[in-house]
């Protein structure tokens, strides 16, 4: 029991000073990703269908590399983000934060697990 | 964590059935949920028949028809019985409404009706709006200045004024934030679509001066951002309003200032 204000616990600690970043980040990856995802697409339709050592020769090549670099990095940040969002929406509390880290760890695992296949093939 | 189902003292039960009124032949059945937090029991939905051919047609002129002749203890608010005072909204064939402009044959099969959802319940159709009109009052939803009182009025031209229409009609009978799911998990942060409305509608007022104040006030990730233009605030409001709409001018704001 907590004698509160009406106005108190309507206010609660008042305003966190952030938000319009990372909507405004949000907007602009959206936009790079309507972009991306197609291009991804065809790029790995025309790299289908090869032997392995044709695969990753094309996938060698800088166009195919970087579309696909920059699909993994843009994309997974915006999934991250977009996983923030939902995160914060349905878990409350300590299992927010636990929950917001793990799959923070996650995705820059998935990261740089991807990159690095990607420098490998393409070096 | 958000809570998928009611504890047990919430469940609601079958109730009541009232008699039919006697040599009626227009009848409809109206299922109304009741709760009284002094009797201990589970909420229930009891069952009723109006006569339509001596009721009004709006479905509050049913409730008053059902509280005068049938059960006095049904508990409801009301007052203009034209929308305008924002009273009499609840849950109506699962659209949140205002019960005096929500016609009853508007409805198809039996009248449902429920207090506004996701709010803490008072008593029967009674939601507890404490928090709500908190919210409500924390965006300072009044003029602010700091220039000097001008000797008659603080000037507006018609264009600015225009701006003002399709915010300034709200009633706060709060069928949007209650419809809204992103109130419903996070009501407690979330300023909901109608405070949101309000905001922008002195945001948006050419007289007034702490445009940047207001805007710092909604610089949050939960205050402003919990909006993800589900949309059903638009769709529900009984005015006709789109709060999600000035939510949107609210973020171009902040990004206009911010970028």
């Amino acid at each position: 029991m907590r004698y509160l204000t009406d106005r108190k616990r309507a206010r609660g600690l008042g305003a966190g000073g952030t938000g319009t970043h990372h909507h405004w980040q949000m907007m602009v990856r959206s936009m790079l990703m309507t972009v991306l995802v197609p291009l991804f697409v065809i790029t790995l339709g025309l790299g289908l269908g090869g032997t392995q050592e044709e695969v990753l020769s094309y996938f060698a090549r800088p166009f195919p590399a970087i579309i696909t670099g920059l699909t993994l990095v843009v994309g997974l940040i915006h999934l991250m983000n977009e996983a923030q969002e939902a995160i914060e929406d349905y878990v409350h509390g300590a299992a927010e934060k636990l929950t917001l880290v793990a799959v923070k760890a996650f995705c820059y695992t998935l990261m740089a697990a991807g990159l690095f296949a990607l420098v490998k093939i393409a070096l | 964590m958000v809570q998928l189902t009611l504890p047990k003292n919430s469940r609601i039960t079958t109730g009541k059935t009232w008699p039919k009124p006697e040599g009626a032949t227009n009848l409809r059945k109206l299922q109304i949920y009741r709760w009284n937090p002094d009797d201990g029991q589970n909420p229930r939905v009891d069952t009723y028949f109006v006569d339509m051919d001596t009721c009004g047609p709006m479905v509050l002129d049913a409730l008053i028809k059902i509280k005068n002749e049938i059960d006095p203890t049904l508990t409801f608010r009301r007052s203009c019985r034209e929308g305008i005072c924002g009273s009499c909204a609840m849950n109506i064939d699962g659209i949140n409404t205002l019960a005096c402009i929500y016609g009853m044959d508007e409805i198809k099969g039996d009248v449902k009706i429920y207090p506004l959802p996701h709010m803490p319940v008072v008593k029967d159709l009674i939601p507890d709006l404490t928090h709500f009109y908190a919210q409500h009052a924390s965006i300072m939803p009044w003029l602010e200045t700091k220039t000097n009182r001008p000797a008659k009025e603080w000037k507006q031209s018609i264009e600015d004024r225009k701006k003002l229409d399709g915010l300034y009609e709200c009633v706060m009978c709060a069928s949007c934030s209650t419809s809204c799911p992103s109130y419903w998990w996070n009501g407690d942060r979330y300023l909901g679509p109608a405070a949101l409305l309000h905001a922008y509608r002195w945001i948006i007022d050419s007289r007034d001066e702490a445009t940047g104040e207001r805007l710092d006030e909604l610089e949050d990730p939960f205050k402003l951002y919990r909006c993800h233009t589900i949309m059903n605030c638009a769709k529900t409001c009984p005015k006709g309003l789109n709060p999600a709409k000035a939510i949107a001018q609210i973020k171009k704001l902040m990004v206009e200032r911010a970028v």
